[in-house]
């Protein structure tokens, strides 16, 4: 093996860090323990020559899907091989082997297999999971429909119970009711758990889950009734069969309906669910992951961005100096770190909600649902909130990288088309955020009516003291200190209390207005939207400013202190409307602030490529030319290049079938 | 037949939207020759792009070839011509799915920068397609910053040749379209030696492939430079020079040249350089951001009346999401950005003319201005029109996603529209540098162009407005857009000022005001954005009702930057607390104003379903059905995967075997 090099400047940079870069990855991952762990984990993947493959940019589509059916299978048997079993040491492993990409098993082993453990009886458990396990059964999970998705009371697909046979006749009624997108659909599974509204008795009960065999065991041929396949090219997903499933007069033994909560009896009689908040937990599982992942592909993306940046020199800045690194002009510190800051924010925000859901999945377990609602709520605007910001923030990276960013070597072009998708799936973001606001509301209402409410949102209670007290907006004291994380916590949650309130009045006031329930919210919606967002960013960086507190070693405290400040101040700055309109800051206080934001790029420029070293992805997980760890960019582009498949031959064939014709002919 | 819910749309249009697409076009006769060209190649079933999606990067760039080489029969057959009327529409039909347009850039090269002798030499070639060229610029380690560039030419006095170098990896050619596979010659720019003196960039020809069997020249090594996020039917390449000689005859030397001993002479003004760079970044405005803009919206506001999601009253069908007020605040203002940027180009082109004209003249007194302004309004219509498209792609939802909706080619295309022809912030510091410098003018009394004399004219108060209603007079809102340009530009001027006189370096005080910068450059084209629009509405006729819709989206555009900057106009109390909570109820009363015409507005850009060539913008509003059947055409569903037989069969049998 060839020894490289560490380009100069990255090696500089690095030697100028005021911090141990191991330290802080330990905090990321929770703990040096789990760092070792998890970089264990890492090589046995990376060292395997199982799966190692061609660069996956010089692949078609169909190609790609191949490599990853293949992994994928081997994947399976090395977790048994190996024993991994821990949710979090499997997900690393899965991630490690499919680079962060999708792969056709996911809805297997994230919904098929998941939803058989909670929603399936003991008979149905003993009939599925163990050859589901073995992947005997490769299942997917049905529920969008082309003409529905986030709106799931509105799918359209039917299972009509006929007590004659005891069978389930399932239908795709319209074209609209075709299943559409489920991942691993379109080529890869033999089983789906299909989402369709029950009708037994003549009466319809609402959407349930069956499950429903679409190919023939042996031969994958699709059974008779089914009609399946892929739906096509997508932005990005190119490993993935998102597929589309028609079914005619389809028919399946009434014990496939999964019947843990609801039942069908032999003879028709429905028998309801105790609880339908059950299905919360899983919602705000999957969620909470998606917060997790918009912090890792933002780290991704500026980790590529900022390591490019310090090795990129350009133009000048002094006068008959050489040309400086494109990291030391302002301009481009602006675009990067507030990202970093916001990358480690989301970082924290992740680790919470899993560890909050973890300590309440017990009390669910024991029937306790009082934290639920709140963590739902807080989960739904959260995933909108980080998705969009992480989204917008992986194309800014890319943007900072110039022409280079847009090549596909670049690495972060994969990275967005891989991550952008998540605004919408799970829970479209608008959804998301007025899902949020409809708690926000409640909340305020119930402070409204004299009641108090706890947990995130109990900074509404104060807004009830003011009223008891009526006080003018512009007489209120303004007491923020901006070098003051906690100060500026109370700043973010009086610019939340107050779009909440105003929201909530104009939601009043369209009632008022005698407009229906449901109109009136229509109209209110875009005010809703702000308040949501507005909650979330103050419970954002609420929680980064609490992770402060947790840091012992100084050096680390200290540079994550600049990041915080950054990423509160930068916050403000872009929304400096809301805060000069609620009386929270002056005029002064806000070109303050402005000033501030960039006396802080300076200082984090020292750290800049510590601070994304500490992610420590390694060159393989990354898949970027621009942000490999040594830094030799340009030698590996041209390298890269040599592969690409317009280079199989010196002389294209268009030449031969095109031009040459043309030339001879004019 | 038409999907009921968009007939419902159309039927209720409070305008003619056949007078709007001719006033957009610029007349009757300009409509119908837009409407032939575009019939004439969607008619010929060689420019097909229904397989687009489905095509490798390899597909695509033979595709691009065969369409350019086709495209050259076509125009003979047609009888159109490189300087016809029809020109400028036949790029739109063909969607850009098309070979050789660096060989236009080279033409174009030659001919502005090409001795007299040069130009009767090469372009008489280059028009019957003798040689296919390209134009070669940036490098691995350099774009944007010309001056950096690392390619060196050395002038050898003995055998009257120029020998060009890639002294090193970063300095190789990279990015320059059609040079991967296609081109036989290419402009490639060096930096000048002679008897080891440097001269700075200059262009010269040079061959890179032969003419006969198109393999490389003897010390050149070029190639594709590999996949891109779109593009990929254009083999954008690169070029390493090795002792690479070119005759002296091919240093392109209308305005410097090498003579056979060695003299180095310049002749002429090199200010017509500036102009090429304005030229350029004028006319890729329309077609490279607006146009993929109005598509956009076509598609997301067509699906967005045809998609029924949840219900807004009990007991009633589920509603139009267009209905939802969330997905009016996501989709209207984009589309009013598309109309006052249609109305930015024809500002822009206007004031081109103009300036060719003065130019033609040899008065280069307009060029600093046509610079600043093709410099920022480049950096403010593409960035706008990028977020666009990409807002347009999310508020579609799932479909958004497949490549069958149209919107993700759209999107991976605009996006490569902000760094290429000059990289945004760069050019947005480049408007800002003129600002500074015409308001600092201005201060002493110096005369100032005519876009920027508003610097000079500040005027006191604050925003006169008493209720909502007074947030729809367009003196209202330009005059708050103007404060908030001058507030920018001077705030940044004092402070630039502040820091040099404190003892900062000029060049340090600059790099530490460039966020400041960046913003008052943007607040600049902005205002100027509103206040052609409103001057724009005020000129129109009012019959058909056009004016009195223009008149709404122009509020909205307006209305829309004030919503979404509220800080900025807040900040000096300009606009009170009070009066920013009257701009947001007038703005969001305009888009359910609006939405009434919404569909009617996106007919208006008249866009074939074939040039949008997407399941979900389609004029009939079948969505569903078109996104079913298209689908079904993929390969992924034609041809058997390997991955079956190869991987799941014995994953599937694992267990079966052992039992």
């Amino acid at each position: 093996r060839r020894v490289t090099m560490m380009n100069a400047d990255l090696r500089r940079e690095r030697a100028a860090a005021t911090f141990q870069t191991e330290l802080l990855t330990h905090i990321l991952d929770g703990g040096a323990e789990r760092t070792r762990r998890r970089k264990e984990i890492e090589a046995l993947v990376l060292n395997d020559p199982d799966f190692q493959h061609e660069d996956l940019n010089f692949l078609s589509r169909s190609q790609r899907y191949e490599q990853a059916i293949r992994k994928s299978a081997l994947m399976v048997m090395k977790l048994r091989e190996y024993g991994i079993a821990d949710p979090e040491e499997i997900y690393w492993f899965k991630s490690f082997v499919h680079r962060g990409r999708p792969e056709p098993l996911d809805l297997h082993l994230g919904m098929f297999l998941p939803t058989l453990l909670t929603q399936a009886t003991p008979e149905q458990q003993d009939r599925f999971f163990m050859p589901a396990w073995n992947l005997e059964i490769i299942g997917t999970y049905a529920q969008t429909e082309m003409g529905h998705g986030t709106h799931l009371r509105g799918l359209e697909t039917t299972a009509t119970y006929d007590p004659a046979t005891q069978e389930f006749i399932l239908n795709s009624p319209t074209v609209t009711s075709i299943k559409w997108w489920p991942g691993g659909l379109g080529k890869t599974s033999n089983h789906a758990i299909v989402l369709a509204q029950l009708y037994t008795q003549g009466q319809c009960k609402g959407l349930h889950a069956f499950i429903v065999p679409i190919r023939q065991l042996g031969t994958h041929e699709p059974l008779p009734g089914i009609t399946v396949g892929d739906i096509g090219p997508k932005f990005g997903y190119d490993e993935m069969d998102n597929g589309y499933l028609k079914m005619d007069n389809f028919r399946i033994p009434r014990e496939n309906m999964l019947m843990k909560y609801a039942q069908v009896e032999p003879d028709g009689t429905y028998v309801k669910p105790l609880s339908d908040k059950l299905t919360y937990g899983t919602m705000v599982f999957i969620r909470s992951l998606i917060v997790g992942d918009s912090a890792r592909s933002l780290s991704r993306a500026c980790t590529i961005a900022i390591r490019y940046s310090a090795v990129r020199h350009q133009s000048e800045l002094k006068p008959g100096e050489p040309e400086p690194q494109i990291l030391d002009y302002q301009t481009q510190q602006y675009k990067l770190f507030p990202l970093l800051a916001t990358a480690y924010a989301f970082h924290f925000v992740g680790a919470y909600i899993k560890d909050t859901y973890r300590r309440i999945s017990g009390d669910i377990n024991d029937g306790d649902l009082s934290e639920l609602p709140e963590l739902h709520a807080l989960t739904a605007g959260l995933k909108a909130f980080t998705s969009w910001t992480a989204n917008a923030g992986i194309e800014e990276c890319r943007m900072a990288c110039g022409g280079h960013g847009y090549s596909r070597c670049s690495g972060i072009p994969d990275i967005y088309v891989t991550f952008t998708p998540s605004c919408t799936y799970e829970g479209e973001n608008t959804v998301m955020m007025l899902q949020t606001a409809r708690f926000l509301v409640k909340s305020y209402t119930q402070v409204s009516s004299g009641q108090r409410v706890t947990g995130m949102v109990s900074y509404l209670n104060d807004l009830s003291r003011q009223r008891i007290q009526p006080q003018h907006v512009a007489a209120r004291t303004v007491t923020v200190r901006i070098n003051d994380p906690v100060s500026l916590v109370e700043a973010y949650k009086a610019r939340a209390a107050r779009l909440v309130e105003a929201a909530a009045k104009n939601l009043q006031a369209e009632l008022n207005h005698r407009k229906s329930k449901e109109d009136a919210w229509n109209r209110t919606s875009v005010d809703l939207v702000r308040a949501s967002e507005a909650h979330c960013h103050y419970v954002i960086v609420k929680l980064f400013t609490a992770k402060l507190a947790e840091i012992s070693n100084a050096a680390v405290r200290a540079v994550l202190t600049e990041l915080c400040l950054l990423y509160a101040l930068y916050g403000i700055s872009r929304n400096t409307g809301d805060f000069l309109q609620a009386g929270i800051l002056t005029d002064a206080q806000v070109t303050q602030v402005n000033q501030r934001v960039k006396e802080l790029l300076a200082i984090i420029r020292l750290n800049a490529v510590a601070l994304v070293d500490s992610f420590d992805f390694h060159d393989v997980h990354l898949g970027s030319v621009l942000g490999r760890y040594d830094g030799n960019v340009y030698e590996n582009m041209f390298e890269w290049a040599k592969k690409s498949p317009l280079n199989k031959t010196e002389v294209h064939e268009s030449f031969h079938k095109h031009l040459k014709p043309m030339q001879a002919k004019l | 037949s038409v999907n009921p819910d968009l007939a419902s749309e159309r039927r209720t249009a409070s305008f003619s939207v056949e007078k709007l697409t001719t006033w957009l076009d610029g007349g009757a006769e300009q409509t119908r020759l837009r409407r032939a060209v575009v019939e004439a190649i969607e008619g010929d079933p060689v420019f097909s792009r229904e397989n687009q999606y489905f095509q490798s990067q390899n597909e695509r760039y033979e595709a691009a070839v065969r369409n350019a080489v086709h495209l050259q029969k076509k125009m003979h057959e047609m009888g159109w011509s490189e300087n016809g009327p029809e020109f400028k529409y036949i790029y739109r039909a063909v969607a850009g799915e098309i070979a050789f347009l660096l060989h236009r850039v080279f033409m174009r090269s030659v001919s502005m920068l090409g001795s007299d002798e040069q130009v009767a030499k090469w372009i008489p070639l280059a028009s019957q397609y003798q040689l296919i060229g390209s134009y070669a610029q940036t490098e691995l380690g350099h774009g944007t910053y010309l001056q950096g560039l690392e390619t060196t030419a050395v002038f050898d006095v003995t055998t009257q040749e120029f020998i060009l170098n890639t002294p090193k990896i970063s300095a190789m050619k990279w990015w320059p379209g059609d040079m991967g596979r296609s081109a036989t010659h290419t402009v490639v720019f060096a930096q000048l030696y002679v008897h080891g003196k440097s001269y700075g960039i200059h262009p010269f020809i040079v061959q890179i492939r032969s003419l006969q069997d198109h393999s490389l020249c003897p010390g050149i090594i070029a190639g594709d430079i590999g996949p891109k996020m779109n593009f990929e039917h254009i083999d954008n390449g690169y070029l390493m020079l090795q002792n690479v000689r070119v005759p002296r005859e091919n240093m392109l030397s209308k305005f410097c040249e090498v003579q056979p001993d060695g003299t180095y002479v310049r002749r002429g003004s090199q200010k017509i350089n500036y102009f090429t760079m304005t030229s350029v970044r004028i006319s890729l405005i329309s077609g490279e951001a607006i146009l993929p803009l109005m598509k956009a919206c076509t598609i997301a506001i067509r699906y967005s009346a045809v998609r029924r999601q949840s219900k807004l009253k009990p007991g009633e069908q589920e509603a139009k999401i267009l209905d939802y007020q969330t997905q009016q605040e996501k989709l209207l203002p984009q589309l009013a950005t598309a109309y006052a940027f249609h109305f930015i180009d024809d500002y822009l082109q206007e004031l081109f003319d103009r300036g060719y004209r003065e130019i033609q003249r040899k008065n280069f007194d307009t060029l600093p201005e046509l610079h600043a302004l093709s410099s920022g309004f480049k950096a403010v219509v593409t960035q706008f029109c990028t977020s666009g498209v990409e807002i347009c792609l999310r508020a579609c939802g799932g479909h958004g996603y497949s490549l069958l909706s149209g919107l993700p080619s759209l999107y991976t295309k605009i996006i490569a529209s902000c760094i290429y022809e000059g990289e945004n912030t760069i050019l947005l510091l480049q408007t800002a540098r003129f600002l500074i410098k015409c308001f600092m003018a201005s201060s002493t009394g110096q005369p100032i162009p005519p876009s920027v004399t508003y610097l000079a004219a500040v005027k006191p108060g604050n925003c006169p407005a008493k209720n909502k209603l007074d947030f729809l007079h367009p003196d209202i809102y330009t005059e708050a857009y103007q404060h908030v340009a001058v507030r920018l530009v001077s705030s940044t001027a004092a402070k630039l000022q502040d820091l040099i006189q404190s003892g900062v370096k000029k060049h340090d005080a600059w790099n530490q005001c460039t966020v400041q910068l960046v913003q008052a450059a943007k607040a600049h084209c902005h205002y100027i954005t509103v206040k052609n629009f409103a001057e724009i509405v005020e000129k129109i006729e009012t019959k058909a009702g056009i004016q009195k819709i223009m008149k709404h989206l122009c509020d909205l555009f307006a209305l829309y930057g004030i919503f979404s900057n509220t800080g900025v106009f807040l900040h000096d109390g300009y606009i009170s607390g009070a009066q920013m909570d009257m701009v947001t109820a007038s703005y969001l009363d305009l888009l359910a104003i609006i939405r009434k015409d919404a569909v009617p507005l996106v007919d208006a850009f008249d866009f074939t379903d074939k040039s949008l060539n997407s399941a979900l913008g389609c004029y009939d509003g079948q969505v569903y059905q078109r996104l079913y059947e298209w689908a079904q055409k993929s390969p992924t569903n034609k041809q058997m995967s390997p991955a079956y037989g190869k991987y799941l069969k014995p994953l599937l049998h694992n267990r079966l075997s052992k039992l």
